[in-house]
């Protein structure tokens, strides 16, 4: 079949949205054209692409991209694609491409920016209607691309809202990356880990600010870091402080969940307040907070560090969690599978004990062997299959529905963080992508 | 004293050392031993495997020759090891539901060094099939164990292992060393 506006805005009603929204693969393709290949996406830190012909590969939905940094040292977004016969210009995942980039196909060249620049025989073009100066023949340019404070986008289709509007609140986030280095930088820290989910992307997104689920669904990786603790505490140790990212799965129970508050922004991104205690009274901390108060002055110092972010969910491709320099990165491939790329920063001018810090969340939560995300993968992986079956037609959002309570352009939830207000936001700004061309 | 890495990183990883039979066949015991004990979920004789201070590590480059203080796949002492034993072996680990099984081959055991204390760098190559969830799955790749000679034979200071995919995408957690 194909769906009509009228029939996809059916399938999200205020507490529930259809399960084919997650399984339909016509769905899928539409989300690729309306959602991905239509808004600003995300497409890598500038510290990825350091010197010129550095460049790194992005996915922007069914779209290969090169980020690559020119010979002027400004970055250029591209689609990675030799405009003679389609081949992919680099292959490799990073690299650097020299001066130019080259098709191993026939040999065409083309300048760091994108422009035809010279292939052999070029004698035999001589009459027809290849004309070097036509951007037909060069890599082609996404619509627009763009930064935000080294951040970089693409949005592949014309019109719509600039990245700093589309970003919106949204961009306390990247601020955060940036603001909490006392050397007022930041940087990406080796390559990204890259890790396949068996399920569609929402499922992904609906879980990062899924309050209710963490005690659940890790309840046997707290309790045995709750173990290690204990065993290291016997042996005359103190555990570090990165055991208790883990400990408090365990530890914070039904009522220690509902604590925390989330938001809702508009176009589909939303965050969750922190609650790992991240600022505790240890010298590593104080140094850190000394080095901030040195850097911004106390004030501004306090302001940076009192903004509490655990998720920000920046709608549709990233979630980031500022206190731990993580950011995750989405690229779906199909209705049911997803690529995320997970990416740790450093803070210039931190004290080391501080980056191992956030390093051990890196590792415990986030890497290939992680204790975490090995069940979060497996419940998704269980959705995805639940959802292709029709037993039931409907996704349940019900929990605190109704009460959201709408401030301005902003939806908080009540009266607990465990509402699924943000699912049900995103789902209608999903709606709303979907149906209303916005953007377009 | 040169870390348990910068040992590693500082030896020719194509040497091939003149040991000893008894050397190279108690070497090789050792490594197929730890293989069985992975696959025979063998958790205290996998602790005992290790020195104190020992390390269990898998990079995420090719390129990398340091553990400490860097991304990886696997960098783990001790504590961590004993907490993946507790998690793993919790009855709401349930992406371990049903277990998993692992079936290890290791092969190519070249002894690299043999210091004047008895300690050992050895290399080899492995190649390991999981079976989880009604399917199997497939690892291969390098190991480099520094081993250590004690009173009670053997013991590891640090295990690098280079998977062939190490740079992923990883299709999987993997939830087990191998």
């Amino acid at each position: 079949m194909s769906w009509t506006n009228e029939q996809i805005a059916a399938m999200v009603e205020p507490d529930r949205a259809h399960r084919k929204a997650y399984t339909d693969p016509e769905i899928f393709d539409l989300e690729m054209e309306r959602i991905f290949e239509n808004t600003w996406i995300y497409i890598g830190h500038e510290s990825q692409v350091k010197e010129p012909g550095d460049y790194y590969l992005a996915q922007v939905g069914r779209q290969p991209m090169v980020m690559v940094k020119d010979r002027n040292g400004d970055i250029q977004v591209l689609y990675n694609r030799c405009p003679h016969r389609g081949a992919q210009l680099c292959t490799a995942r990073k690299g650097n491409t020299g001066n130019n980039f080259y098709c191993s196909y026939h040999a065409w060249t083309f300048h760091l920016d994108g422009r035809l620049e010279s292939m052999p025989a070029k004698q035999g073009y001589d009459g027809t209607n290849l004309d070097f100066d036509n951007p037909e023949f060069h890599m082609a340019r996404p619509a627009r691309s763009d930064n935000y404070r080294g951040f970089w986008f693409a949005k592949l289709s014309e019109g719509g809202p600039d990245l700093r509007t589309h970003l919106g609140d949204s961009a306390s986030a990247f601020d955060q990356l940036i603001d909490r280095a006392p050397g007022k930088e930041t940087e990406v820290v080796g390559s990204c880990f890259r890790m396949v989910q068996q399920s569609n992307w929402k499922i992904f997104l609906e879980n990062q600010l899924d309050a209710s689920h963490p005690g659940v669904t890790h309840e046997s990786t707290g309790k045995a870091a709750q173990q290690i603790e204990a065993a290291m505490r016997s042996n005359g140790k103190e555990p570090p402080l990165e055991l208790s990212f883990l400990t408090d799965f365990a530890r914070l129970g039904h009522d220690g969940w509902t604590k925390f508050g989330t938001v809702g922004f508009p176009n589909g991104h939303s965050s969750l307040e922190g609650y790992m205690g991240l600022r505790p009274d240890d010298p590593d901390t104080n140094e850190y907070v000394r080095r901030m108060y040195e850097a911004y002055g106390e004030e501004k110092a306090e302001e940076i560090l009192g903004i509490n972010i655990h998720h920000m969910l920046v709608y549709p491709c990233n979630s980031v969690q500022p206190p731990l320099q993580q950011l995750r990165t989405i690229r779906p491939l199909g209705p049911d599978k997803t690529l995320t790329e997970i990416w740790h920063f450093r803070l210039k001018d931190a004290p080391e004990a501080i980056y191992r810090r956030s390093l051990a969340y890196y590792y415990l939560v986030n890497s290939p062997s992680t204790l975490i995300n090995a069940d979060d993968l497996f419940n998704w992986w269980k959705c995805q299959h639940g959802l292709e079956s029709s037993a039931r037609e409907w996704v349940s959002f019900h929990r605190n529905a109704g009460q959201d309570i709408v401030e301005g352009d902003k939806t908080y939830s009540a009266p607990e963080s465990m509402s699924e207000m943000p699912l049900r936001h995103m789902m209608h700004a999903w709606k709303d992508y979907m149906t209303a061309g916005k953007g377009a | 004293m040169a870390t348990a890495t910068q040992t590693l990183a500082a030896g020719n990883a194509q040497a091939i050392a003149d040991v000893s039979v008894e050397t190279q066949l108690a070497v090789e015991r050792f490594l197929y031993r730890q293989a069985e004990i992975l696959d025979e979920k063998q958790w205290d004789d996998w602790l005992a495997l290790f020195v104190e201070d020992g390390f269990y590590w898998m990079p995420s480059e090719e390129d990398q020759i340091e553990g400490d203080g860097e991304p990886n796949v696997f960098w783990e002492n001790k504590y961590l090891m004993q907490m993946r034993i507790a998690r793993n072996s919790h009855p709401r680990a349930h992406s371990q539901a049903p277990h998993n099984r692992l079936c290890h081959v290791v092969s190519n055991v070249i002894v690299e060094s043999e210091a004047a204390n008895g300690d050992i760098v050895v290399r080899s190559r492995f190649h390991c099939a999981e079976y989880l969830r009604y399917e199997v799955r497939n690892f291969t790749g390098k190991y480099r164990h520094l081993l250590k000679k004690t009173g009670d034979g053997y013991r590891i200071a640090l295990q690098r292992v280079d998977l062939v995919n190490r740079e992923g995408p990883y299709d999987y957690v993997i939830q087990w060393w191998l």
